[in-house]
This record gives structure tokens, C-alpha cells and sequence, in this order.
């Protein structure tokens, strides 16, 4: 082996170790902006990252409400106008597919990005 | 010129049982696309006992006979592209002189990688599939090293033994 095949090596493996890290990177940094998607009667009516702690109150023409709180990188329901109160009873949100709807308002509010739910669904 | 016809036949004998025996023994790494490329040992010796010509010869005819015994067509494309383009590259490498037999074994094995990626890529209409790149070029340098000393160690011999060919 000449000097030129080691240089060679070692400019492949950093080569392949700097792109490796770049795309962890990159693929972190993707998921880190988790965002509440609200969407109302199919169109979206905002989104808001899950990083800043906020309430946001979901207004339809009816007048009836969902009230979404944003705190600790999780999204709740906290109140709403619906007589079944289905969502507000759902448990705080955070993982990307994740979502609270409400079937009376046509309220949806799902999380996209973010880190992936370790599990798909779960009942009780 | 029968002498060369027989050991072209030798060679593409061995590099076609190389493929045989590799695909006997898939290296599982949980990532597609990661082996050794023994058959790649006798394109290297091709290359620099007998020239590019015969390289060339030696690598398409393996890679055909290997596709259609027990390949697929798919696999006979990324094949057939990745082995081109490391042909290629490598025919390239050696007469630059810069690299031993064994930098050009490795990045013979790089861009046989990038090429089969490449694919891919294409035929997937996927380009997340690049993700795999750094894996593959890592893997590619290994392998390539083991090729490459392998392949010096061989050609050394062979020349003294049958005298160019």
C-alpha cells in the first residue's frame, strides 16, 4: 500500500463519518419542530409550534369553541362548547399523527413532525 | 492468443463462482447493498495482468451470467450500472498511478456503491435514499481495502507465474 491509498482511506471514512453526522443533523433538527396543526372542517386554520407555551381559543361561525392550550411541548383541550366534551377529556398530545378531534365542532388538531409515537394507538 | 482465451475463461469462471458463493452467504447488516464484492477481486486482477479491455469483457459477461442464474433483472441493472462505473473509475485510478492496487480496489468499491445508490434512486424516485451514502461508502472502503490487499497479493504472483498472461 502507498501513502496516497491511506490518505485516500481516510479521506473516504471522514468523508462518509462528516455526512453521516450532517444527516443526523439535519433529520434531528427536522424533528424538532413539532407543531399543532388545527384544521376546522377540513381547512387548516393555523398551526402552532409545541416549544412555545400558549392558548389559543378555536372560534367557529356558530359560536361554539375549543380551547387549546399549548404548555411543556404538549397540546390539550382544555374547555370546549361540545356536549360530549370527547376531547377534552383526551389526554395531552405531543408525539408526530397524534390528534384531538372533536366530531361536534369539526375540530381537528394534529401534531406534525416531532418525534414518533412509540406506539401506534392505545385504548382503555 | 489461446493461452489468453484460456485464462480470460479461467477468470470468468472464478469471478462468476465468487458471485455464486457471495450470494450463498449474504452479509446481513440490516442494510441492503453491504458486501464483501469477491467477484470485484477478479476484475482487479483482469485489470492489471490483462488491461481495461479485458476488464470490461470479464466484469459485463459475470454480471450478465450471474443476473440471469440466479439474479433478477433488477439486480442484473444495479449490477450492471455499479459495475460499470467502478470499472470505470478504477481503469481511471490505475493509470493515474497514483493509488496501489488497493486504492483503487477501494474506490472501485465506492462507486460501485454510489452507482447501485444511484439506481435506486431513480428507479425508486426516492431521493431520501441517499441517507444511505456515508454507509455504504464506509462499507465500500472496508470491503475495497480487503479486495485490494487481496488483489496486490495476487497479482504479483500471477505475473511471475504466467508471465503477463
Amino acid at each position: 500500500m502507498k501513502k496516497n491509498d491511506f490518505i485516500l482511506i481516510a479521506g473516504l471514512l471522514l468523508a462518509a463519518l462528516a455526512a453521516f453526522g450532517g444527516i443526523s443533523w439535519y433529520l434531528a433538527a427536522d424533528t424538532q419542530k413539532a407543531e399543532a396543526v388545527v384544521e376546522v372542517d377540513g381547512q387548516e386554520k393555523g398551526r402552532y409550534p409545541l416549544d412555545q407555551d400558549t392558548s389559543v381559543e378555536i372560534q367557529l361561525e356558530d359560536g361554539s369553541y375549543n380551547l387549546l392550550e399549548i404548555k411543556d411541548g404538549r397540546a390539550d383541550i382544555t374547555e370546549a362548547s361540545c356536549p360530549d366534551k370527547i376531547c377534552v377529556d383526551h389526554r395531552p398530545v405531543s408525539r408526530r399523527g397524534e390528534s384531538l378531534v372533536c366530531l361536534p365542532n369539526k375540530v381537528v388538531v394534529e401534531i406534525e413532525n416531532g418525534q414518533e409515537a412509540e406506539v401506534d394507538g392505545m385504548t382503555h | 492468443m489461446a493461452k489468453k482465451a484460456a485464462y480470460m475463461g479461467m477468470l470468468t469462471a472464478l469471478a462468476f463462482v465468487f458471485s455464486y458463493i457471495e450470494s450463498l452467504l449474504p452479509i446481513n447488516l440490516g442494510i441492503p447493498g453491504v458486501k464483501l464484492g469477491l467477484a470485484n477481486l477478479v476484475v482487479i486482477v483482469a485489470l492489471y495482468t490483462m488491461g481495461v479491455r479485458a476488464a470490461f469483457t470479464l466484469s459485463l459477461v459475470r454480471i450478465v451470467l450471474a443476473g440471469f442464474t440466479f439474479g433478477s433483472p433488477a439486480s442484473m441493472i444495479y449490477s450492471l450500472v455499479g459495475g460499470m462505473l467502478s470499472l470505470a473509475v478504477m481503469a481511471v485510478a490505475r493509470k493515474a498511478q497514483v493509488f496501489s492496487a488497493t486504492g483503487v480496489s477501494v474506490l472501485g468499491g465506492v462507486s460501485h456503491n454510489v452507482g447501485q445508490i444511484f439506481v435506486a434512486i431513480l428507479v425508486m424516485e426516492n431521493t431520501s435514499l441517499a441517507y444511505y451514502l456515508p454507509v455504504l461508502v464506509l462499507s465500500g472502503t472496508a470491503a475495497g481495502v480487503l479486495v485490494g490487499i487481496l488483489a496486490a497479493v495476487l497479482v504479483k504472483r500471477l505475473k511471475k507465474g504466467i508471465g503477463g498472461y
